[in-house]
């Protein structure tokens, strides 16, 4: 039992640096480019926490979903626009600042206050139906209204993304 | 189980990991070495020309001797590329490569791991190779590849919704993603080509295209982008593409074969819990057989007949058919 202990903190902790690392890579890079693959480096060591938590198919979902598809997609957004010798500069003007600090503040604090009253209970100590059948259950029965809401980001997304690609009406001769 | 892992130096589990990871690489390094003389020598043939002659009976040793050149070959980096992304590149598309050969299961007894999301594992993995293809391209900081991995993403994103419903019609049917269950679902001859024909036809059209093959090879088309997204890459580099690339293919096939044709099933054999993986390779080989022989049969689509062919025939068709698949395996 030791050995194989052992090795699933070293795994667990290696995951650990993996999402770290990946996650300074991406505030700490000038370069959009590694910035994103930083991110795509830190969604797989959540996809590995979720495999030690034993949920593979969480972890598959993070890596197919996150990794297969997000990524890709702003990879594929900034290798149009940006070329590997050119690097963005810190722009600091006062809209900027406030509105990202804002967005850091209220994340942090939501992410707090989620953390400290939530009662956390060991994972070897949970019991529970965690198969597939369970999810796909809870989300088509008892959380479907959830469920659906959330897919209303994507469209959300979709109708943001088309205004900002839309050509604004200024700038139009026709 | 403790004092058993205590005394041994190394533990049983350990040795069955290094032991599939070994037998994983040994299959990415023979596939590659067997599919690239097949492929040259059938080329060969379909041109009316002998292929690879000099080295060795029918130049059967002109993949080693390849191997060596591109071992010995210096690693050129472009002057304005980046140079990290650059040699990870290769790296990130040769790694998931040989990660879906853990959850396949050649025979009953020969597979490394049976995972119950094992079809979900082969998929999340494999997309990691968009992104290897992407960094590619971009980083080499040169037009051809820059094309060649933009088309490579277009493609990629618009055949896996087929792929994926036509798969999802299997699971209908199977009720589970574990790949043993699948084709324990299909045992006695009652393999699915022959309940649903259409599935496969589409499902080995979408592999065609997810693998970057001919008619669907818009991503490296020689005679208009060099070679895509590898255009930049010499000696090691390439190797690892070529290598990677070949393993999908073989994995796309195994898929298949999994999926429609049964697996290892076939005339009982000795020892047929592993030498019915005999049955196995020679199916999987069937299928790279017809991949090569539709490459040098077909003449390359344009971009717009690429994903009209997608968007237009194969979508609603595996679409339908996942609605007759529910239908009949309700009544």
């Amino acid at each position: 039992m030791t050995l194989y202990r052992y090795l699933a903190e070293v795994i667990f902790f290696g995951f650990i640096v993996l999402i770290l690392f990946g996650g300074l890579v991406t505030v700490w890079s000038r370069l959009l480019m590694h910035a994103v693959l930083g991110l795509a480096v830190a969604f797989i060591g959540v996809a590995g926490l979720f495999f030690h938590l034993g949920s593979p198919f969480m972890a598959m979902m993070q890596v197919l979903i996150y990794v297969g598809a997000v990524c890709v997609m702003l990879v594929f957004g900034i290798m149009v626009g940006h070329s590997p010798t050119q690097t963005d500069q810190l722009r600091w003007s006062g809209n900027n600042f406030l509105l990202a600090s804002g967005t850091c503040i209220a994340g942090f604090v939501l992410l707090t206050t989620t953390l400290i009253r939530t009662q956390w209970t060991a994972a070897t100590e949970r019991v529970g139906d965690f198969s597939m059948q369970h999810l796909g259950n809870a989300f088509l029965h008892e959380f479907v209204l959830a469920f659906e809401l959330i897919s209303v980001v994507l469209l959300i997304a979709i109708l943001g993304a088309i205004i900002i690609a839309r050509p604004s009406q200024e700038s139009d001769p026709s | 189980m403790s004092d058993v892992m205590n005394t041994s130096l190394f533990p049983p589990e350990l040795l069955r990991i290094l032991f599939t990871l070994v037998c994983a690489i040994v299959i990415v390094f023979g596939n590659a070495v067997v599919m690239g003389y097949l492929e040259r020598k059938l080329a060969g043939r379909f041109q009316r020309r002998p292929g690879p002659m000099e080295v060795g009976w029918h130049g059967i040793l002109q993949l080693a001797v390849d191997g060596v050149k591109l071992v010995g070959k210096q690693l050129i980096v472009p002057k304005q590329a980046d140079k990290v992304l650059y040699r990870l590149a290769p790296i990130i598309s040769f790694a998931p490569a040989i990660m879906p050969l853990v959850v396949i299961p050649f025979s009953p007894k020969l597979q490394g791991r049976d995972f119950d999301v094992g079809l979900l594992f082969i998929l999340a993995v494999v997309a990691i190779n968009v992104l290897a293809i992407l960094v590619a391209g971009w980083s080499s900081n040169n037009k051809y590849s820059l094309l060649g991995a933009m088309r490579s993403v277009a493609q990629n994103v618009a055949y896996e919704i087929p792929m994926l419903l036509t798969l999802l019609s299997v699971i209908l049917v199977t009720g589970t993603f574990s790949l043993r269950g699948i084709v324990e679902a299909q045992s006695g001859g009652a393999w699915f080509i022959f309940f649903m024909p259409v599935a496969f036809l589409i499902f080995f059209a979408a592999t065609l295209a997810e693998t970057n093959r001919a008619p669907f090879d818009l991503p490296e088309a020689e005679s208009e982008l060099t070679a895509g997204f590898m255009t930049e890459f010499s000696g090691m580099g390439f190797s690892l593409f070529f290598m990677a690339e070949y393993t999908y293919m073989f994995i796309a096939c195994s898929l298949t074969v999994i999926l429609f044709l049964g697996g290892w099933s076939g005339p009982p054999l000795p020892y047929g819990e592993y030498t019915s993986a005999l049955w196995f390779f020679a199916k999987v080989y069937a299928l790279l057989l017809t991949m090569i022989w539709i490459r040098w049969t077909f003449p390359r689509v344009r971009f717009d007949q690429l994903l009209n062919f997608c968007w237009k025939y194969l979508v609603p068709f595996s679409l339908v058919h996942l609605l007759v698949t529910a239908v009949v395996v309700k009544l």
